[in-house]
């Protein structure tokens, strides 16, 4: 029978989801209200820490500069590639490019960058620049740098679709009711690309809120940002029984990851219906 | 002696609105290609011409050159006697409509019929009472808060229309607006599109492949060809009296039957038919002749006989295939298709209407 058929196809999917996504999940939402195998609130109320909250401070502007910079380089750059010749060497060759640099995070970027920046990096002992290269290891410095050279590919993949969905008749018809190219940015592309815009900034912004492998890789002095604090609760040797407090760190990032995601589908919708893919 | 009026002379001496428009020498080229070819064309204020021809033939160029779009390698381009050659678009004061999918998705009807006149910075008031207007000439009154994605292409293209109109164009320009609409909106909206050309007067120049929408609507047809025009003329005298077998066998179905000319008629299928001004006056000639200017009897003792019938509604089209060769398409009564089964003897004749000869070997 037809839609039963039909079930059959999607258990995978659905055995997927069910164990990589809602067990995991389950298991944060309860173990954020247990310790010692007793319901608390305990958990909870440590999130309120000055630790904790630093460290959701840090990623939260971690977060918002590395994709507001990169959703701004990004959409000049998608813009760029959308003017080439549609199935050119340049655009096949720089849409591929991106595909491959906004999956390169985790060791092998920091090393990259270490390999580059360092004290004893390449750029830094060749050219003398990088100012000696300490401020490779800080959140606030090098982490935004090297958080950046995903953020951009990454806007330019997610961003480049809606600016080709941009029809040639929307700045036709703009002139030839008057208007200039500025006013063709202004009063219908910008307003049209924007909830696209706005979109892939916030899957930017959970990109560089949930990244971990980079930071840690980079990042040996303290856990500045809150998905380090998170691996320190299951990691340290030095304060045992935190994997409660964990869980309830990993609930908040589920919940701030959750509400932009909802923002992200809502205004998703809203640009397909402008723009045809 | 006076020259008889043309279409053209009609038409400018009718306006009461609108401007000319003269295009002169135009050439444009991209690479290899030649898209326009000297191309010369005028149309009279008040005037609505449709350029028709078969792709790649220029006809699109001709109208983004005019609205400043494309840009001419060389020729002139004048709007109510000013030259606007190198004047950019939003400088042209024309209204244009394209073929689809040109309203701004995140502007209702509304918004969109607004926005020229916001551009020439009309009161708030005096927009919306002028899209209104605007809205209600193209019966969507009741959809201005609608957006694109809420409306039928047909009803699209009509607020396009209102868009165009609303900032009271000097000329308008139609490129194929109507090729993306189903067959019955499309006649719909072609009748309203000539209605309210009609009713403001402005100039129109109207880009189309379908003959059919072109000889509907325009006061004057041109038909091109690799970037030239063929022929421009009122769509009865293209039909009926084409300059060359292009025009003929573009414009209309025709059939070329084999026939012997001398000097001002021609001998085809048996019966004598008289040429049409630019033949071939002698010797083995291809005759074009229109479906209705030929008969069709039942013959038992007949030469030829019946291939194929269909019936088209308020006509049926018999196809005959010839003793002499080839075949030929008779147009009949729709109540008469069924005498013409296939397989039916059967003779065909000329009803004697002018026709245009050419060479046998063309």
């Amino acid at each position: 029978m037809r839609p039963s058929g039909a079930l059959l196809g999607v258990v995978p999917f659905f055995a997927y989801v069910t164990v990589f996504l809602l067990i995991p999940a389950l298991v944060v939402v309860i173990g954020a209200f247990v310790s010692g195998g007793r319901p608390t609130l305990g958990n909870i109320r440590a999130l309120g820490e000055p630790a904790v909250t630093s460290a959701l401070w840090h990623s939260v502007v971690l977060s918002v500069v590395t994709a507001v910079v990169g959703a701004v380089l990004g959409a000049i750059l998608a813009y760029a590639v959308s003017t080439a010749r549609p199935n050119g060497v340049l655009k096949r060759f720089v849409t591929s490019l991106c595909g491959v640099l906004a999956q390169f995070g985790g060791v092998i970027l920091a090393f990259a960058f270490l390999a580059t920046f360092s004290a004893q990096g390449f750029l830094t002992r060749l050219l003398g620049v990088g100012g000696g290269g300490l401020w490779l290891y800080e959140w606030d410095k090098g982490l935004m740098l090297v958080y950046l050279y995903f953020q951009v590919p990454l806007m330019l993949i997610v961003f480049l679709p809606a600016v080709e969905g941009l029809r040639p008749q929307w700045r036709e018809a703009t002139e030839t009711l008057g208007g200039s190219t500025a006013l063709y940015w202004r009063k219908v592309a910008g307003p049209i690309l924007l909830p696209s815009f706005i979109g892939a900034l916030l899957l930017l912004f959970t990109n560089a809120f949930s990244a971990y492998a980079t930071a840690a890789a980079l990042v040996s002095q303290g856990a500045p940002l809150l998905p380090l604090q998170i691996g320190g609760t299951f990691t340290s040797e030095v304060v045992l029984g935190q994997e409660g407090v964990g869980k309830a760190m990993a609930l908040a990032m589920v919940v701030v990851v959750a509400i932009v995601m909802t923002a992200y589908a809502v205004l998703d919708r809203r640009a397909s219906k402008w723009l045809v893919r | 002696m006076t020259a008889a009026p043309t279409a053209y002379d009609k038409a400018a001496t009718d306006a009461t609105r609108g401007v000319a428009v003269e295009l002169t020498g135009l050439h444009r080229s991209y690479g290899p290609v030649q898209a326009l070819d000297d191309l010369n064309l005028r149309l009279a204020p008040g005037e609505l011409v449709a350029l028709l021809g078969p792709s790649g033939c220029g006809k699109t160029t001709a109208l983004r050159c005019l609205a400043g779009l494309e840009d001419p390698d060389s020729g002139r381009i004048e709007v109510g006697g000013l030259d606007l050659t190198r004047v950019p678009t939003n400088k042209r004061d024309l209204g244009m409509v394209f073929q689809a999918y040109s309203l701004f998705p995140h502007m209702t009807a509304r918004q969109n019929v607004e926005f020229g006149l916001q551009l020439r910075r009309q009161s708030s008031q005096q927009r919306r009472a002028r899209a209104a207007e605007m809205l209600d000439l193209v019966g969507l009154s009741t959809q201005a808060d609608r957006f694109a994605h809420q409306m039928s292409g047909g009803q699209q293209q009509r607020v396009a229309l209102a868009r165009a109109l609303a900032i009271e164009p000097q000329v308008l320009l139609l490129d194929e607006p109507l090729s993306a609409l189903d067959a019955k909106v499309r006649v719909q909206l072609r009748d309203e599109i000539r209605r309210i050309q009609l009713e403001v007067g402005t100039t129109t120049l109207f880009v189309t492949h379908d003959q059919e929408e072109a000889l509907a609507v325009a006061d004057r047809v041109g038909v091109m060809r690799s970037g030239r025009l063929e022929q421009i003329a009122a769509p009865e005298e293209l039909y009926s009296r084409p300059v060359n077998d292009f025009v003929a066998d573009f414009v209309g179905v025709t059939n070329r039957l084999p026939g012997d000319a001398d000097a001002k008629s021609a001998t085809v299928l048996g019966g004598s038919v008289p040429l049409l001004v630019g033949s071939a006056t002698s010797g083995p000639v291809t005759v074009l002749v229109r479906p209705e200017h030929l008969v069709v009897h039942a013959d038992p003792n007949g030469p030829d006989a019946v291939t194929s019938v269909s019936f088209l509604g308020a006509h049926g089209r018999v196809i005959v295939g010839l003793a002499a060769g080839g075949q030929a398409i008779v147009q009949v009564p729709s109540s008469a298709v069924s005498n013409y089964p296939p397989g039916t003897r059967v003779t065909v004749r000329p009803t004697g209407e002018a026709a245009l000869a050419v060479s046998a070997r063309t």
